[in-house]
């Protein structure tokens, strides 16, 4: 029987990994991720779990670590947040390059300068392009069961991708909401046992991992990368049709809100989607058809069927909780591209809110979707980017 | 050798087949090439022991020349020649001259 508790974004996930018993964790601490790896610790220490965990000096290592053992034929998983992140930056690339199913939760939390701990999403946005996986998460809940599915689409034998698991700092990560578990048994059912591929221990079969490889042949294996992301979409929606099955919680690729007949509506990520649909429903109940669209498959981004859900809207507010300084949100830029194909598209504008853990308020939701309306109904738009709940 | 397309790949650039270095002739990066004097040889070895290839081909316990698929030319060889009498048994001279 599934257990219900009250718990952290953090204890969720942690508690996700312990069922998931990777062979091997190597991890530094950095918050809002700390909690996570403590418990995880704890599980370790305690004999819960039969991973060896590699204490390390840096991110930078700690991604290191993790390569090295995921090539060397094991499960790994390991977890981070904002300048951690930053710091494993070369071997992001390394281990989506070398093809290795290293699964991390990211704790999504502001980079520095000013040194900031709180949640927005400018680390997992900055290595949008390192290629990994990235499924992002509404709440604890979310969190712990995509944690869960990563494991699975990361491993597929089609796919071997590293797999980022995104939530919220503080938001999630830290306040207290209900979240079900499945059975340990469950889970290591579903996860299944771990296949490697071309594993350094495999002693009989010696080989080498991260070869140079010059200008004749890199361009090849770039191309082969490319066309391994465009098998992930497949891959998600199988395994979240069977994951449905085992826990009841459906997944897609992304959560379309009231969509359906909606004329107005907003694209945002995470938790502050939670604030919005609230915001959506009362506009609703007000006889106004505003919907909303919550990413969680962002890497690879899902074109098509972004453009297939918002392409009878007239007017789409995008809010990225990360900005490309001199450039639109990430979020803004590729539902963009996902629309441009379209003969007969929405009016898409970009707002920043919720920088350095900024609270998303229901107000600026409402303030928002009424700007929407307003260009619904003139088609004229004021501007096309703009910062909201930012003091003049 | 046909090069090989995207699709022939192994994920993740993993070399399956082991000591297969010797089926890439570094030999070609060279811009000077040991040259052995033998009359100033004093088969002292130190050339074997120094080249960071295995460029350097011994017979019979005896030096006998270069194996130039592999000699980068870096040199190495000819700096740790003591040669005979002030006269080095191996010289470097640039190639294509």
């Amino acid at each position: 029987m599934a257990r219900v508790g009250a718990v952290t974004g953090n204890e969720a996930v942690a508690e996700a990994l312990r069922q998931i018993n990777p062979d091997v964790c190597a991890a530094y601490p950095i918050t809002p991720q700390t909690e996570l790896m403590q418990r995880f610790a704890a599980f370790v220490a305690n004999g819960k779990v039969d991973t060896e965990l590699i204490l390390v000096e840096s991110e930078h290592s700690a991604m290191s670590a993790c390569i090295g053992a995921a090539a060397a034929g094991g499960r790994v998983v390991t977890a981070t947040c904002g300048p951690g992140l930053a710091l494993m930056w070369e071997m992001l690339y390394v281990a989506s390059g070398m093809r290795l199913p290293i699964v991390m939760p990211v704790v999504n939390r502001a980079l520095s300068a000013p040194l900031n701990i709180h949640g927005d999403h400018s680390d997992a946005m900055g290595a949008r392009d390192t290629g990994w996986i990235q499924l992002w998460s509404e709440n604890a809940q979310e969190a712990y069961d995509n944690a869960i599915q990563a494991v699975r689409i990361a491993e597929d034998m089609e796919i071997r991708l590293p797999t980022m698991v995104c939530m919220d700092g503080f938001v999630i990560s830290h306040s207290i909401e209900r979240a079900a578990y499945l059975d340990d048994e469950t889970v290591k059912a579903f996860i299944g046992e771990y296949k490697p591929l071309n594993p350094l221990l495999d002693l009989d079969h010696p080989k080498s991992f991260g070869p140079l490889i010059l200008p004749d042949l890199y361009h090849e294996y770039k191309r082969a990368q490319h066309e391994v992301m465009t098998r992930v979409k497949d891959v998600v929606l199988a395994v979240a049709a069977e994951f449905e099955k085992v826990s009841g919680r459906r997944y897609s690729l992304f959560e379309a809100y009231r969509l359906d007949d909606a004329e107005i509506g907003l694209v945002i990520l995470n938790s502050a989607a939670g604030t919005a649909k609230d915001v959506v429903d009362a506009f609703r109940e007000r006889g106004i058809k505003a919907g909303l669209l919550k990413p969680r498959l962002f890497r690879p981004f899902p074109y098509e069927e972004v453009a297939q859900v918002l392409k009878g809207l007239k007017a789409v507010a995008v809010m990225d909780r990360a900005d490309s300084f001199g450039g639109y949100g990430p979020v803004f830029m590729e539902v963009c591209s996902a629309l441009y194909p379209l003969a007969e598209r929405p009016v898409v504008i970009n707002k920043i809110y919720g920088l350095g853990g900024r609270d998303f308020l229901p107000q600026h939701a409402e303030a928002v979707l009424m700007e929407l309306e307003e260009i619904a109904r003139t088609g004229k738009t004021k501007i096309t980017k703009e910062y909201i709940g930012v003091r003049e | 050798m046909k090069p090989k397309g995207w699709r022939e790949l192994t994920p993740g650039a993993v070399i399956l087949d082991a000591g297969n270095a010797r089926e890439v002739k570094t030999g070609s990066w060279r811009t000077f090439r040991p040259v052995w004097k033998e009359a100033n040889c004093i088969q002292c070895l130190f050339c074997w022991l120094y080249c960071p290839d295995m460029a350097v081909i011994v017979k019979d316990g005896k030096m006998v020349g270069f194996d130039y698929d592999y000699c980068k030319g870096c040199g190495l060889c000819a700096f740790e020649c003591p040669g005979k009498k002030g006269q080095k048994a191996i010289v470097m001279e640039e190639e294509g001259k």
